[in-house]
């Protein structure tokens, strides 16, 4: 029999090993899912976690390729961990990733050819707006009518596809570009570009902006009001209401904060890494970003930590995928498998679990959440 | 057997939780057809003993015996079908469901609804159980929805039956119909065990009674040969001063509540209706009536938590009707509500962090939106040396602490903040007594300094103890004040019963 | 071309089979709901029943087992959700996010050397002498097994809600799981069972849309459909006929979308495409907006953890 009450007092060493079994825990079911496949299961593991970063063949571009993958899963990741711990649950940052980068690319591209210096932050500007605007529709219709955002959010993913469908083979289509569906190549375009700052590290302002993001939505969490207050109506909604928290203003201050990262990550990827608005820019970036979000426990720190790890798993899966012909979609499973892992052991950290093989034992009260 | 002899033994229960031991070696006659009272305070462990006989816990170590056969029920079905029943507090009825699917529900042999149906109106008519089947149960009252659990409970025939604390949500008309018929079922033979910590109702009707503390039968007596102070000694274990209430000039008017009222959009939620009030400085109004007839709603309304649909609130001459939450607060008007952990305060937050949550503005806790968790943690460290709250301190999570500790800070974060309108609904619900009392002294040493306090509780005898001037809120209406001293049990019971004359 | 070109009967019959998917995954999801269990895997579950059916009919040419397999590899995610939630009590909207990402991913692994295979065919039944009957007969009685299953689903639903004792003891646990805890049902259970239900519902509807409504295997194919169908719960306010009703209407827009799309009318092809999800959001405003009414009818436990044991 499972006996389990709820921890007096958390313990920060759970808090901080829990990740740390499930991550153990999905490596081992991952070896198992790659020996299925007839791979051998510690090269597979070794090639994804460890060569990327270590090994002189691959490292030289695997390392650069950790960081431009980790920051625009940090940054949305940062956004969506403040609303997930008030219970509301933007599901949609794929499609806000997308409005983010197709009103930065209509500026830049609206702008093309002038060579000015506001032409980038306008354009950072416009990520951001874009992002806002897509994550207020579920906000408003949650306040207005208690919509459900995560439906709703998701459904804007759907939509938001089809407009850059649409973009890309017309109204931003390159007109220099032969009739293929895409933008002109935003990287191309200096006063629009988001280049490397050092030579091979990765690193572009984007990156730059992720790790000041965790700076300050640290401290902004812990000693903020607001982020007090958004602890708050995730763990008790009545207190919260009682203490006089505006939760509108929480839920519009939730889907803004994190459709503006959204929206930012898709600027920043546009004009870096991606160059050009075209049917297959985004990758999921969005979707994977709630795993980075949980897996750093909603914790801005945690989330630094956790968006390097899942870039590792992309990149090492590459590496998989060219190395051992892994397919791209068993690092998918990889992932998913990591999220339910680390789902399960967040039991382990508030709750006080023992096992009792005898008979006579049953749990004392019944406790709902 | 005999007619006299018991019917079920419970000889040496233990059961131990990680945290407290609930049972410690209890043992316990129930005799055939008898009312027999288990008695003690909350947390004595009488819901857990009740719990192991109705199959719903398992005890460590221990015997139970029904009509000297071994009886060591799997599950509540396994109790049911070896007779014995149980009429819960709460927690067994389902509101969007209809009378008709609650009983069944209860029953474990599928009848076909005709004969069920003709069954139940059996045994509604001969108890006087009225009841009207295809209602929803969420639309019905307190009374009411007791009477589905004795119904269900005795078309299993049962041999035993098990009552807890069956009146604490009832009116006084309520529990005199309710003691009629459990008179009538003893007499026909059943065994009552009837679990409660109200002494009065006990020395009624039990002949019987077995008093419990932290998990050990601490005495077995004749409740109606022993005194009540007697057995509430025994229930306590100690002895305390009760509460000194010392004579204070009622000052100026400081609230004054117009045609406060409320819509519910829960469709089970109590309207409040055209409510009429004024409290002065220094001045404690009782608002009785069992809950669930209002009192949340109006707490919430005067605090800010709800916005009334109609009428208006004058804070010292001041229209506060608009304000909101933060704003009332910042003029002084506090409020406790009765749920402790999860509106009152978070149960995963420590006492510094919980301190926030009304006091952020009033105590300055916060600059420009910045948290000082210094100023937090002392005021925290003030509230518990002020009230003795027993803690590990200001790091200690809310949901460590017992319910009588929890209270006392709770009520603590709002006395410390200098009140001038005090609002708190059952103040000294599931605590202790002596935690009671210190608390009941907190509410009249407030008043002695002038702050106007409304006192919202089901208990009449806290009110009757504490309050100047008495109001009963049933249905969502209150009654006209009347002063306390002058009121007499079978008036109180009145106006508790049905409030507007 | 114009409208009249559009066969009528054919175009309600053709309604029918694009709404079958949706109508057995939101059906599954349906049950699940009514006993408290908000399950937001259904998106996976549905791709991951599409790979399954897909994969054994292909292998075994036999599209019965196929229906069959879709149906039980529902019923293992379904079986990961019902371990992750019930037993170790997670969150179930994050666990239910995590389903649909991991049946996204696993269904793409399964798939990859089955893109662009075309599966055995499924024959129709049509019913003797009603299908004879004009219009009606196109319309209702020359369907697939499949269709006539799911609509009998309905009927089985609706009945085990309103008449069966079993239903009402799913609906007491989805009220409140500390009474049914106290009456002494075992709240875990129930919703074990549930979920699983819900799984191979889930998985049979996307079987169907691999084997019959497309039919073919592409990564992703269910794109959206298993949201939709959790929309369409709440648009039928947990009732299977307006649950019948919502999934008809919805797969008439996806129709008539597609029709629209092929007569090559002057209407942008991206605004058409995204209609199907513009006007899930639409349906759910409007629901949503007149929530009193609802009340009454969501499950009060839904999407809670019970932690009594």
């Amino acid at each position: 029999m499972l006996k389990i009450e709820p921890r007096k007092n958390r313990s920060n060493f759970l808090e901080v090993s829990a990740p740390v079994i499930a991550v153990i825990l999905t490596m081992i079911f991952g070896g198992f899912l790659f020996l299925s496949m007839g791979k051998n299961p510690f090269e597979a593991i070794k090639l994804i976690f460890w060569d990327p970063i270590m090994s002189p063949t691959f490292s030289e571009y695997s390392r650069p390729q950790l960081v431009i993958k980790a920051a625009p899963l940090i940054l949305i990741a940062l956004g969506l961990s403040f609303g997930f711990r008030a219970n509301i649950w933007n599901i949609g940052a794929e499609g806000q990733y997308i409005m983010g980068a197709l009103f930065s690319g209509s500026i830049g591209l609206a702008l093309y050819p002038l060579d000015a210096w506001f032409i980038f932050p306008l354009m950072i500007l416009g990520g951001i707006i874009g992002g806002i605007f897509w994550a207020m529709i579920p906000a408003i219709l949650k306040i207005k009518f208690n919509t459900n955002e995560i439906l709703v959010s998701l459904m804007l993913v759907y939509v938001a596809e089809q407009i850059l469908a649409l973009a890309s083979i017309s109204f931003l289509r390159n007109p220099e570009g032969l009739g293929f569906p895409g933008s002109r190549d935003l990287s191309k375009y200096p006063s629009a570009s988001n280049p490397e700052l050092i030579a091979n590290s990765g690193i572009h302002v984007g990156v730059i902006c992720s790790f000041i993001a965790v700076v300050f939505l640290t401290y902004f969490l812990t000693y903020h009001r607001l982020g007090f207050q958004i602890k708050l109506i995730g763990q008790a909604p009545k207190a919260a209401k009682f203490s006089g928290v505006n939760v509108n203003y929480i839920v519009i201050f939730c889907l803004g904060l994190s459709g503006g990262l959204a929206g930012i990550a898709g600027m920043f990827e546009l004009t870096g890494p991606a160059g050009l608005i075209n049917i297959d820019f985004n990758v999921g970036y969005g979707f994977t970003a709630i795993i980075v979000a949980f897996l750093g426990r909603l914790h801005p720190i945690g989330i630094l930590f956790a968006g390097l790890l899942m870039s590792l798993t992309y990149v090492g899966g590459e590496l998989a995928q060219f190395m051992l012909s892994i397919p791209a979609a068993a690092i998918q499973v990889f992932q998913g498998m990591l999220l339910f892992f680390l789902l399960s052991t967040d039991l382990l950290v508030s709750y006080k679990i023992s096992f009792n093989l005898g008979i006579n034992n049953s749990n004392p009260k019944s406790k709902s959440e | 057997m005999s007619d006299k002899g018991t019917i079920l033994k419970i000889k040496d229960i233990s059961k131990e939780y990680p945290s407290v031991k609930a049972n410690d070696s209890v043992s316990l006659d129930l005799e055939y057809g008898k009312i027999q009272a288990l008695l003690g305070e909350n947390g004595a462990g009488k819901s857990t003993l009740v719990k192991i006989i109705y199959g719903l816990v398992k005890p460590d170590s221990g015997r139970m015996y029904l009509n000297d056969m071994e009886y060591r029920p799997k599950g509540p079905q396994d109790a049911r079908s070896k007779g014995v029943g149980m009429v819960f507090q709460h927690f067994s009825l389902f509101d969007a469901l209809s009378v008709f699917e609650n009983i069944v529900l209860g029953l474990d042999n599928i009848l076909e609804k005709k004969e069920l149906q003709k069954q139940i109106i059996d045994v509604s008519s001969e108890y006087g159980l009225s009841i009207s089947l295809d209602k929803i149960v969420g639309n019905l009252s307190a009374g009411e929805r007791q009477r589905i659990e004795i119904i269900r409970c005795l078309l299993l025939n049962p041999k035993i039956m098990i009552m807890d604390e069956p009146t604490s949500v009832l009116t006084p008309g309520e529990v005199s119909d309710l003691f009629l018929v459990l008179k009538k079922l003893s007499k026909s033979g059943m065994s009552i065990l009837y679990i409660s910590h109200k002494l009065e109702e006990i020395r009624t009707i039990c002949t019987k009674a077995t008093i419990m503390r932290r998990g050990r039968v601490v005495k077995n007596c004749d409740p109606q040969k022993i005194s009540a102070t007697k057995i509430a000694e025994e229930m306590v274990g100690t002895s305390f001063s009760s509460p000194k209430k010392s004579k204070i000039k009622k000052g100026k008017e400081c609230l004054q509540i117009n045609n406060l009222s409320f819509q519910p959009s829960d469709p089970f939620g109590i309207p409040i209706k055209n409510l009429n009030l004024k409290l002065h400085h220094g001045e404690i109004i009782g608002i009785g009536g069992v809950a669930g007839n209002g009192q949340e709603e109006f707490l919430s309304l005067l605090s800010g938590e709800l916005k009334p649909s109609n009428g208006s609130l004058f804070f010292n001459d001041e229209d506060i009707t608009k304000l909101n939450v933060v704003e009332r607060r910042n003029k002084g008007i506090l409020s406790a509500p009765e749920e402790r952990l999860g509106h009152a305060a978070v149960p995963a937050m420590s006492l510094t962090e919980n301190c926030l949550i009304t006091a952020e503005h009033r105590m300055k806790l916060s600059k420009r939106g910045l948290i000082d968790y210094t100023i937090s943690k002392n005021l925290s460290d003030r509230i518990i040396k002020k009230l003795d709250v027993r803690t590990g301190g200001s790091d200690a999570l809310a949901r460590s602490l017992s319910g009588g500790n929890l209270q006392k800070f709770v009520i603590g974060r709002e006395l410390i903040q200098n009140p001038k309108i005090f609002i708190v609904n059952q103040p000294t619900w599931g605590v202790d007594a002596a935690a009671a009392s210190s608390i009941r002294q907190q509410i009249l040493d407030l008043a002695k300094e002038g702050t106007g306090i409304i006192v919202i509780s089901q208990d009449l005898d806290e009110l009757l103890e504490i309050s100047d001037v008495f109001c009963a809120l049933v249905g969502g209406q209150l009654s006209s004040p009347e002063m306390t001293n002058e009121l007499n049990p079978s008036r109180l019971g009145m106006l508790i019963s049905n409030s507007i004359e | 071309m114009d409208f009249s070109d559009i066969n009528f009967s054919l175009l309600i019959a053709s309604l029918i089979v694009a709404a079958t998917p949706i109508l057995l995954a939101a059906l599954g999801e349906l049950v699940a709901e009514k006993s408290g269990v908000l399950n937001l895997g259904v998106e996976g579950m549905m791709i991951f029943g599409a790979i399954s059916g897909f994969i054994i009919t292909i292998e075994t040419k036999n599209p019965w087992l196929g229906f069959l397999c879709s149906s039980i590899g529902g019923i293992l995610l379904a079986s990961i959700f019902a371990v992750v939630t019930q037993i170790f009590r997670a969150n179930q909207v994050a666990s239910g996010l995590a389903l649909t990402l991991f049946g996204l991913g696993f269904s793409a692994l399964l798939g990859q050397s089955y893109t662009g295979l075309k599966p055995v065919s499924f024959p129709d039944m049509h019913i003797p002498i009603l299908a004879d009957i004009p219009v009606i007969g196109i319309i209702l009685f020359q369907h697939d097994f499949i269709v006539y299953f799911s609509i009998f689903a309905v009927f089985l639903v609706y009945y085990l809600f309103r008449k069966s004792h079993f239903g009402l003891i799913i609906k007491a646990v989805g009220e409140n799981h500390d009474s049914a805890h106290a009456l002494g049902y075992n709240v875990i259970l129930i919703r074990f069972f549930t979920i699983l239900l819900g799984g191979a519902l889930a998985g049979l509807g996307g079987g169907y849309l691999s084997l019959v409504r497309v039919p073919q295997w592409t990564e992703g194919m269910t794109a959206g459909a298993g949201w939709i169908a959790l929309a369409l719960v709440v648009f039928a306010s947990w009732q299977p006929f307006r649950l019948l009703i919502g999934a008809y209407i919805f797969g008439g827009i996806t129709l008539l979308q597609l029709n629209l799309q092929a007569l090559g009318l002057e209407i942008n092809v991206a605004l058409l495409s995204m209609s199907p999800y513009l006007v899930t959001i639409g349906v759910l405003v409007f629901m949503s907006a007149r929530r009193n009414k609802n009340s009454l009818e969501a499950p009060k436990s839904l999407g809670k953890t019970f932690f009594g044991l």
